[in-house]
């Protein structure tokens, strides 16, 4: 189905899809008709033109992304890297692909490396995908026996060879420049930027790192074109896009949807709306460094810049539902816990000042809390929450459900501190 | 290198040594395939018990500090002795929504131990994970290499009872 | 330069700086912790932040930190208002959440950046209730105690500890709130320069054991500034003192010398003011040998005696000794009579020295040697032998990443992104000498080569240097290094005296020669013996007394003579002297076979003038004044002048002037640091903080009555907490302190830029500049020897005075022979065995330890005060058969010597 390029190849009861079938449904035509075809730059303005905003949360266009890296050939090696490491909670896109249509991400990255000029790839995956490590690292195999890969791929005179490199955990991998500190085998410490990867990335080299879903969709835009490609899309944003729900809906998945598809029409007609005897109380629109947002905000589209101007971010597009039966300060701690036990331990506001949030939410949590602590949230909510405040976009993205939910839901924090106990508790 | 005292290192199996030699081929510098030897070490022996360290830092010309420096950062590298299987239990937002505190709470008392504990048997090590990407699918655990979700205790007493996961 | 406007004011800043930088330069009193002026910026601590604001009309601006901000034109910048000084208060209360609070009984309290920045961002009340994190310590060795809940994780300690002294068993382990800095178990901390942790950790994790021991708040010390006697390169310390004890050597900083750091010799070798090896008062010994105390007055009456009856008199000066010391024993004994009390080696090698030093070859100072692009290392342990240089060589290793990160628009602050790029790339540094080099890890090439081969190494390089293009060198290693010397922006030659030999250090010479006539950058270091052998070899014209050589008596000034002749040279000198008189402060064996002893006051207790290896002159001073019948040996030696009615004076000064008239080449001395008079707004400079407390209790057990002061009419300081410290010439400033800035970070208070020049100019004056080019010299003819004994130096062995310090002493490594295998089957020893070194009746054993890393034909032997002078004999190696080891042994004490 075109309006669902990023899985038509995926059914689950059917298994992952092997390189015959791949072929056989257009796979690797993009491949044949670009390397050695067209050139870089030529297949760059494609990527430019599509308007493609890079699908690992924070929505950077992908093509000025590129444009970064110094084109053409240099002394030394390039590096495309893809951010396989998924753990956002909440989000469980990039597996799926993984898993299924191994084949797919393969060829997005044999034209994304071409297009930089990049002779060697590594996809980054976290340990835990182990069923997805198997089946990318035989569907290279079977890419390279086809000469896709490799040296002088289909006698074009292009190397391209890619790695899978098996992730050790933390969440901080995920980010990019965390992600290659340890791809280098060393602890994985954010770098500051600038030096953006693009000149000094991974070994000191101009590297890429792309979100497999971004570099997934550079397959299709090459093969149909940038205009299709923006043809997909029913607002601002080109393309379609894994969007997920997860909670107490009816009935909790992932599903490829047009960019601009409303939140209403993804938890009430995808996600089945909430289960009987619930009500939406408010949802977090992209995994679990996102700001809550409200019922209210069920009509608005699942763009970039609308999540944005209501506040919040779209980060991976998965949703996390939160009903009201839940605790939201209850949440809010199950989040900061998770924030400061992933912090690094470089900087100072994220390593000292989540554990310190997650103590007070637990205290208030368990009917602890004292007035005063709130006016202590909102402070270390300010000292934490800005990009630039901190050395990475680790503890700001900690902040962004703390904030939102004092601001949306004070009174539930408010009642928990006066009455000292949590509401919710037996309910 | 700091340590050399020939007695403390245990010799790496040759199968070991190959699988390192191997990462460390496609790597510019033989430190850089440090993760992945402390993983492949991992995976033969369960965990990276003191001697294992200073054996691979050895063989990558690293000193023991730089080397553990790295393996006490990583979650899943395990510096203590484990159980034959490491349950990894997911404790993030959508599994804790979908009750998996409740879930958690029940193989706590079936298996007797807390986090970060293992069973009497040596069989069960119990650690919390971030998110599975099962989300649609919570709560959800990994036992040994293998994902199970929709977890309920029932489930777990299945799970657990059968004790074997092997791929 | 840029303009920026910085809280509505316009500054002028250099685009090459940081913000930090620029602000601090300006007096601005902006709190950091992971930024060091050295180790350059990372943004770990988050404590520098300011706002910046897009234009005019941003109004609310950014956070930014200030150490990762580069100087742009038109940049404005907002440091006091509401947001950035609440930021920066939030981070201080956030590195308090888990800090102890144990400032009592801290032993950075008083001088701790924490407290200084804490103050500085006025965070006062704690709002954190739980629990805190808590750590547990470990054992570092001797010198370097370990309270790990003090962290507040800023990661200096590993970045100084890796990435600049280039040590490898110290590291940051675990995550978030849980990091710990330390090894993988306890042990002693490996590297030289592991001292600094405890001035680069800005609170009080890393601190100073032997301070500890006897421990005294830095506002209750005090202090003096002092030159190190471990080495010939002249390092400035301030040494401080409380109740008549030297309690700590802490750094002071010098521009072109060491900058922010020490060595530990240097920092920890101090100690042995304070030891039991010192001689409390005159001596005389009696006809059972044993020694007699004798007052000051029968002592001086005594010897002026011996010396008006005396026929011939032969005064030995010191090495180890002032310039004063030693011209004042020229002066009393004559200048025929006055010998420097060099080995024939060490005198001829500091002969070459001086003859560099007068020519035009560029000598570098430490600082220009971390600007220098390609070096060659020809035969000089240089961390064992002048430590703080292998700091500034391992610095300029990283030039190659420099120029690269220059090239891609990376400021050279910004750390991590200059090492990310770089990776492994390095200057070229090559390294020819007998056995492993704690540098070969920054090396391009670390060869062995006997001491002899690197001579003829070092005279092939120069002459293929000074040949036409065309003649390639057969010798493909000196092919190499002559390419990476010839295409060098700053080519630096490295040489010395720790092989004790000369050739070696004229081969440096001829390649420097043949190098400044192609490349005027070229520079050349040479590490000297002692902390004055350049001044006894400018004074002396001759050395050691010839065999056989007799006299009625012989005076000698702070030398232990042994270290400098053979045992039987030794026995020989003795024989044939009536009487010995040695003024000198600790015991040694040629104390013991003295007549008389006059008792010296140490560096720690005395003022008086060195001259290092750069030919530089400077000027150091006492802490304290030294027990009542202790005084500096100059003045022994004034007062014996008296006593004999000779020409004699009671003033450093006027001896320091007829010193600076007498000796061509010396009149620089006067000019090293401001004389006795010195008065700033009519006071002089004092010793004691502002601060010092219970001036009046120190002595309430012995007296209720506090006595007066002691006056100093030597120097420009006081004994006293009244006077000019602040403001003081930076060449007799006691301590630093600024107001609010009570740690050693206030020294960027008083530089004209950050990591700069003092602002009143970095004390001491080089001497000698006489612009004259060197010929090239030529090689002696050498007979070849079938094994070469190559005495290896130690940082903790090899130094007379440093050896005897009680921390070092732990630290010090049971003597070792290392050999390698081929050398050792050839003598018939192995791994652990016993290797006997024979000259005349005298015997040493050492323990045999293999090393690959070895010259072929070479045993090389550690080089302590015991076995010194056997090395400059020819002595036999031989198995020992008799030898056991001992239990404790430690045996690869050589473990420090390879990596
Ligand atoms: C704390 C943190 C965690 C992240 N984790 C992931 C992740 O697991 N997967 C991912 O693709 N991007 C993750 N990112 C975003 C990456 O840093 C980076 O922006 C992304 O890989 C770029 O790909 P894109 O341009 O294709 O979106 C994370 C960012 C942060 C700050
Ligand atoms: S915000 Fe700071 S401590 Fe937190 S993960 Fe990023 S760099 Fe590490
Ligand atoms: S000094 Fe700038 S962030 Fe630490």
């Amino acid at each position: 189905m075109s309006d669902r390029p990023l899985t038509r190849n995926i059914d689950p009861v059917a298994g992952p899809t092997w390189i015959k079938t791949y072929e056989a449904n257009d796979g690797y035509q993009a491949v044949r008709e670009t390397i050695g075809q067209r050139s870089p730059a030529d297949v760059l303005d494609m990527v430019r033109e599509s308007n493609l905003r890079g699908r690992g949360g924070a929505g950077f266009p992908t093509g000025m992304k590129w444009s970064f890296v110094p084109m053409g050939k240099t002394d030394g090696h390039k590096y495309l890297v893809c951010n396989a490491d998924e753990m956002e909670p909440g989000t469980f896109k990039d597996r799926i692909i993984l898993e299924y249509d191994p084949h797919q991400l393969i060829e997005g990255m044999i034209l994304s490396a071409y297009t930089i000029a990049a002779d060697v790839g590594y996809i980054f995956i976290r340990d835990e995908y182990h069923v997805a490590t198997r089946r990318l690292r035989q569907a290279i195999a079977e890419a390279e026996q086809k000469g896709y890969l490799g040296n002088d791929i289909l006698g074009t005179g292009y190397d391209f060879h890619l790695y899978v490199h098996v992730s050790a955990g933390r969440y901080i991998c995920g980010e990019e420049t965390a992600l290659l500190n340890s791809l280098e085998g060393k602890r994985a410490t954010p770098r500051a930027k600038p030096p953006f990867p693009q000149v000094s990335g991974l070994f000191g080299r101009p590297t890429i790192v792309n979100n497999v879903e971004t570099l997934c969709n550079i397959t299709h835009i090459v093969g149909k074109g940038p205009d299709w490609f923006k043809s997909l899309g029913l607002g601002d944003d080109s393309g379609t896009k894994l969007f997920g729900a997860s909670g107490k809906v009816k009935r909790p998945g992932c599903w490829e949807l047009p960019m601009g598809t409303t939140i209403g029409e993804i938890i009430e007609d995808h996600a089945g709306g909430m289960r009987e005897g619930l009500a939406l109380k408010g949802f977090l629109p992209g995994g679990a460094s996102t700001d809550f947002l409200l019922p209210e905000h069920l009509d608005l589209r699942m763009d970039y810049d609308t999540i944005m101007q209501a506040g919040s971010r779209m980060g991976t597009g998965t949703m996390i539902i939160m009903d009201d039966k839940t605790c939201p300060v209850a949440m809010v701690r199950n989040l900061e816990m998770f924030f400061a036990r992933e912090s690094c331990g470089f900087c100072t506001p994220c390593r000292e000042g989540l554990p310190w949030i997650f103590r007070i939410l637990d205290d208030i949590e368990e009917g602890r809390g004292m007035p005063e602590d709130m006016e202590v949230l909102d402070r270390q909510g300010r000292f934490i929450g800005a990009i630039g405040n901190t050395h990475c976009a680790h503890a700001p993205g900690a902040i962004e459900p703390l904030s939102s939910a004092i601001r949306y839901f004070r009174e539930d924090f408010e009642q928990h501190i006066q009455g000292k106990r949590c509401p919710y508790a037996g309910g | 290198m700091s340590r050399k005292d020939p007695l403390i290192i245990q010799p790496l199996s040759s199968e070991e040594i190959t699988a390192i030699e191997n990462e460390v081929s496609h790597l510019p510098f033989r430190d850089a395939a440090a993760i992945d030897a402390l993983k492949i070490v991992q995976a033969h022996r369960g965990w990276v018990s003191d001697e294992s360290l200073a054996a691979i830092a050895r063989l990558l010309d690293m000193s023991i500090e730089e080397l553990d420096a790295i393996a006490t950062f990583y979650n899943l590298i395990f510096r203590h002795p484990v159980g034959e299987k490491v349950i990894l239990f997911c404790d993030s937002v959508s599994c804790w929504l979908m009750g998996g505190d409740n879930i958690c709470d029940h193989i706590r008392q079936k298996l007797d131990i807390d986090y970060g504990g293992t069973t009497a048997d040596g069989r069960y090590t119990l650690l919390p994970v971030t998110c599975l990407g099962d989300c649609d699918h919570a709560p959800a655990m990994m036992v040994g290499d293998e994902l199970h979700h929709d977890l309920t205790p029932a489930a777990i007493d299945q799970i657990l009872v059968k004790g074997n996961h092997n791929e | 330069m840029a303009k920026i406007i910085v809280d509505g004011t316009e500054i002028e800043a250099d685009e090459s700086r940081n913000l930090l930088e620029v602000l601090l330069a300006c007096g601005e009193d902006l709190p950091y912790f992971c930024w060091h002026p050295k180790m350059g910026s990372v943004g770990a601590c988050r404590q520098c932040a300011v706002v910046q604001h897009r234009n005019q009309e941003d109004e609310r601006g950014r956070i930014v930190m200030s150490c990762m901000t580069p100087i742009t034109e038109g940049a404005i910048f907002s440091v006091q208002n509401e947001t950035a000084s609440g930021f920066r208060a939030s981070v201080v209360e956030n590195l308090m959440v888990n800090h102890p609070h144990d400032c009592p009984v801290c032993e950075e309290g008083g001088e701790c950046h924490l407290q200084d920045m804490t103050v500085m961002t006025g965070h006062r009340d704690r709002s954190y209730r739980h629990l805190k994190m808590t750590f547990e310590n470990q054992y570092l060795g001797p010198f370097i105690g370990h309270e790990m809940n003090r962290c507040i994780t800023c990661y200096r300690c590993v970045r100084y500890y890796q990435d600049y002294a280039g040590g490898s068993d110290l590291a940051a382990f675990a995550s978030r709130d849980r990091v710990y800095f330390g090894r993988a178990e306890d042990g002693v901390l490996e590297n030289e320069f592991a001292g600094n942790l405890v001035e680069v950790c800005p609170t009080g994790v890393f601190t100073d054991k032997t301070l500890s021991e006897h421990y005294t708040r830095k506002w209750d010390l005090a202090s003096a500034p002092a030159i190190c006697t471990g080495c010939s390169l002249g390092c400035n310390i301030s040494v401080s003192e409380r109740y008549g004890e030297l309690r700590r050597i802490h750094n002071r900083y010098h521009g072109e010398i060491n900058g922010y750091f020490l060595c530990d010799r240097g920092r920890f070798g101090g100690q042995f003011v304070n030891s039991e090896n010192r001689i409390p008062r005159c001596g005389q010994r009696n006809s059972d040998q044993k020694f007699e105390p004798r007052s000051t007055d029968d002592a001086v009456n005594d010897i002026s005696t011996l010396i008006k009856d005396a026929g011939r008199i032969i005064g030995i000066g010191s090495a180890r000794a002032s310039l004063e010391s030693n011209y004042a024993l020229r002066q009393l004994v004559g200048e025929q009579n006055y010998f420097s009390g060099l080995d024939d080696i060490e005198a001829e090698t500091a002969n070459l020295h001086l003859r560099a030093l007068h020519s035009n070859l560029g000598i570098a100072s430490m600082t220009e040697v971390e600007d220098c692009d390609a070096i060659i290392i020809l035969g000089e342990d240089v961390t064992n032998h002048a430590p703080r240089l292998a700091l500034s060589l391992r610095q300029s290793s990283h030039n190659a990443a420099r120029s690269l990160a220059h090239d891609a628009g990376i400021p050279l602050w910004h750390d991590a992104a200059v090492r990310g790029l770089a990776q492994d790339k390095k200057s070229p540094v090559f390294i020819l000498t007998p056995y492993a080099d704690r540098l070969d890890d920054v090396s391009t090439a670390a060869i062995r080569l006997s001491p002899r081969e690197i001579a003829d190494t070092g005279f092939a390089l120069a002459n293929a240097i000074a040949a036409p293009d065309d003649t390639d060198s057969e010798n493909l290693l000196v092919a190499q290094m002559k390419t990476v010397l010839m295409s060098a922006r700053k080519p630096l030659i490295v040489s010395g005296s720790s092989l004790k030999n000369v050739e070696i250090v004229k081969a440096s010479l001829n390649v420097a020669v043949a190098l400044k006539k192609i490349n005027p950058e070229t520079r050349l270091v040479l590490a000297g013996d002692e902390c004055n052998t350049l001044a006894v070899a400018t004074l002396a014209t001759q050395h050691m007394p010839s065999p056989g050589e007799s006299a009625d008596l012989m005076i000698v000034v702070e030398n232990d003579l042994q270290r400098h002749c053979s045992p039987e040279a030794f026995s020989d000198l003795l024989a044939n002297v009536s009487h010995l008189v040695t003024i000198d402060h600790s015991d040694s064996r040629t104390v013991s076979a003295s007549h008389y002893v006059l008792p010296a006051a140490t560096f720690a207790e005395s003022e008086g003038t060195c001259i290092n290896n750069e030919g530089r002159a400077q000027r150091s001073y006492g802490a304290f004044k030294s027990k009542d019948e202790i005084a500096p040996s100059w003045l022994w030696l004034m007062r014996l002048a008296a006593a004999c009615d000779k020409p004699s004076c009671d003033a450093i000064d006027d001896l320091l002037h007829e010193c600076a008239d007498a000796i061509p080449g010396l009149a620089g001395i006067v000019a090293a640091a401001p004389d006795a008079n010195y008065r700033g707004h009519g006071l002089k400079v004092n010793r004691m903080t502002h601060r010092y407390s219970g001036r009046t209790a120190m002595r309430a057990d012995v007296n209720v009555h506090e006595p007066q002061q002691p006056g100093d009419e030597q120097s420009a300081l006081t004994y006293s907490m009244e006077g000019i410290n602040q403001s003081a010439p930076s060449s007799v400033k006691a301590y630093t302190w600024a107001p609010g800035w009570n740690s050693n970070q206030s020294i960027s208070k008083f530089q004209d830029e950050i990591g700069g020049h003092l602002s009143s100019g970095d004390p001491g004056k080089l001497l000698f500049s006489v612009d004259t080019p060197l010929e090239p010299l030529l090689p002696a003819s050498t007979s070849g020897k079938a094994l070469d004994l190559v005495p290896a130096h130690h940082i903790f062995s090899s130094d007379e005075m440093s050896s005897r310090s009680s921390a070092i002493r732990d630290a010090a490594p049971a003597p070792f022979a290392i050999l390698n295998a081929e050398t050792a089957s050839n003598l018939d020893v192995g791994q652990g065995d016993g290797l006997k070194c024979q000259s005349g009746n005298h015997h040493i054993t050492f323990q045999v330890a293999i090393d690959h890393n070895v010259a072929d034909d070479c045993a090389v032997c550690l080089f302590n005060g015991d076995s010194a002078p056997l090395f400059l004999t020819t002595a036999d190696l031989m198995r020992d058969q008799d030898w056991t080891a001992p239990d404790t042994a430690n045996l690869i004490g050589s473990d420090r010597m390879s990596r």
